[in-house]
């Protein structure tokens, strides 16, 4: 079997797999970017816990309409932004802290998703929502993955300063005046728009691992906010491609595969990357001196 | 003498309805050089929080010059260390309030943050990474932050802690420098050493202004003994303030008449020396 038979043949030949490939390059392109962000706010944790929290609103675009891309992701978007916004009220206006509540609410969010879709649904639909269908995306759902990408595009132009500023130095946001505030809830809206774009290629349960994976893998490589962006939107869109194909020959489901896929990209990274382990272990035996010869640079 | 460039009438400023700051009547001069110095706990952090808009008042009022820029360098900042970002990014978040969410980063805006860069001894050091730096190299980064806002008027909570001789020698000359610019510069000191030898103006907060004026003064055996004599302690049952002869029970916020003694803390005080 010639490389080019195991690499590039399944995408000329098959149309659902240049669909699928097409489908998960413009969600890497969109919320490997996000993750990033969502990695440096110390909120990958509650990334998945929003994953979750979509599953409901989901479910009820389902129980209303069936297995119809645009309803269920209606639903997802209102139920995802009602949990971020409820549990960001919860933590301001309680002594609670965000991550408890966040907990509180994707678990009440998880069953009563898996419920609603019970109601109505064979074990195959709940499957297909929480571990998603990439293999099957239409022009519906791939028309929605661009939109999303727009949206989310504009919105990181718009308000990147705003990000930049409420990650490095919240307080000076604050004591000059600037939208910090709405900084943070553009950002989350963003978390909500991509997980909900990527339900139905990797499920709610899957669709945070190409957000925070190629993210978590690309922060061993550069320190560096941009090229970081830029290294892992390439992790999550090889990720892709690599888990399509192991997936395809190996008739494995596809959205574990790439997920998989992206998780040994983080531990590659983790390991090999200029900032990973073995790296940062071996650099100590070779130092640089303080001081160039000659030059007295010591403010 | 000079105008004002913050005023406070009858401030109160604290979390949770406790007052750290209570009843501030005054003013700093615009161009005036001030010290503010007190116990843990005595409202300095506070009062510059208040002046800076990050709190509100609970009682009374707060007004700054219309027209004037502030810049705020916080005690324990909540920069992330390590976010990606290098000196240069963090010294050009000082362009903020001119430029803001879409104004375009000119090659002038650039040249001001490599000059202000320039100005703390940090060239060279542009493009290294903020959790590379020393505490001191970072407390110069910060006051880069400070040049490049260009504001009139500028609040430091202690600038100097952890930072050794030489740089506070250079933190000092560029304080001094604003000074002489004519910026109205409000420090929050602790060596009172330092305070003689360079702020004009000092006041001396025990939650309440002790003593405010010209710092040799207000740095007197007697004013610093009463202000050593303030319950740092947080207490929740205690009494609200109020009149004490009025039977309505509401606390601070709106009383027109109550009785508690001011202190004779409420005047106005010298312009820039």
């Amino acid at each position: 079997m010639s490389l080019y038979a195991i690499l590039i043949e399944p995408f000329v030949q098959y149309s659902f797999m240049q669909r699928a490939l097409g489908g998960l390059v413009l969600l890497a392109l969109s919320s490997c970017p996000v993750g990033v962000f969502l990695m440096l706010r110390r909120m990958s944790l509650a990334g998945d816990a929003m994953a979750h929290a979509v599953l409901p609103g989901v479910a009820v675009g389902f129980l209303l309409y069936g297995l119809d891309i645009v309803p269920m992701t209606i639903g997802g978007l209102i139920a995802g932004a009602l949990v971020a916004t409820g549990a960001g009220a919860v933590s301001r206006y309680t002594a609670q802290r965000e991550d408890a509540s966040m907990a509180a609410f994707y678990l009440i969010s998880l069953a009563a998703g898996v419920t609603i879709i019970s109601l109505r649904g064979s074990p195959v639909d709940l499957m297909q929502v929480l571990f998603g269908s990439v293999l099957s995306l239409d022009n519906a759902a791939l028309t929605l993955l661009a939109v999303n990408l727009a949206a989310t595009a504009i919105l990181m132009f718009v308000f990147w300063r705003a990000l930049v500023a409420e990650c490095l130095d919240p307080l000076f946001l604050r004591s000059v005046g600037g939208p910090g505030g709405a900084a943070h809830f553009v950002f989350l809206g963003l978390v909500v728009l991509n997980l909900v774009g990527g339900f139905q290629a990797l499920g709610t349960l899957l669709c945070v691992g190409l957000m925070i994976l190629p993210a978590a893998a690309a922060r061993f490589w550069t320190n560096r906010l941009v090229p970081m962006m830029a290294i892992a939107v390439a992790i999550g869109i090889v990720s892709s491609a690599s888990g399509l194909l192991v997936s395809f020959h190996t008739a494995s489901p596809s959205g574990p595969a790439i997920v998989l896929c992206a998780g040994l990209a983080y531990l590659i990274s983790l390991a090999a990357a200029p900032r990973g382990v073995l790296m940062t272990r071996l650099r100590p035996h070779r130092h640089r001196t303080a001081c160039p010869a000659g030059a007295h640079h010591d403010p | 003498m000079a105008d004002a460039c913050v005023t406070f009438s009858d401030l109160t400023l604290g979390y949770a309805s406790h007052a750290a700051v209570h009843h501030l009547s005054g003013e700093f001069a615009a161009g005036s050089l001030t010290a503010i110095i007190g116990a843990n706990g005595s409202g300095k952090s506070t009062l510059l929080k208040g002046i800076a808009g990050i709190l509100s008042p609970l009682s009374g009022k707060l007004a700054i010059a219309p027209g004037k820029r502030v810049a705020f360098l916080a005690q324990r900042s909540e920069i992330d260390l390590h976010f990606p970002a290098q000196v240069r990014d963090l010294v050009s978040l000082g362009l903020w309030q001119r430029r803001g969410l879409f104004g375009r980063i000119s090659t002038g805006d650039k040249a001001k943050v490599a000059a202000a860069i320039e100005a703390v001894g940090l060239t060279g050091f542009e493009d290294r990474d903020l959790d590379t730096l020393s505490g001191g190299q970072m407390q110069r980064a910060l006051f880069a932050r400070v040049i490049v806002q260009d504001a009139d008027l500028i609040l430091l909570d202690e600038p100097f802690n952890h930072v050794d001789a030489k740089t506070v020698a250079d933190l000092l000359g560029l304080i001094r420098h604003w000074h002489g610019e004519g910026r109205t510069v409000v420090v929050v000191a602790h060596d009172l050493e330092l305070v003689r030898a360079v702020f004009p103006q000092t006041l001396l907060l025990a939650r309440r202004a002790i003593a405010w004026g010209p710092t040799a003064e207000v740095l007197t055996e007697a004013n610093l003994r009463q202000a050593s004599h303030f319950s740092e302690a947080w207490r929740d049952d205690a009494p609200w303030c109020e009149p004490s002869s009025g039977h309505d029970h509401h606390h601070h916020g709106g009383h027109d008449h109550h009785d508690h003694d001011h202190h004779g803390h409420d005047h106005r005080h010298g312009a820039a020396a």
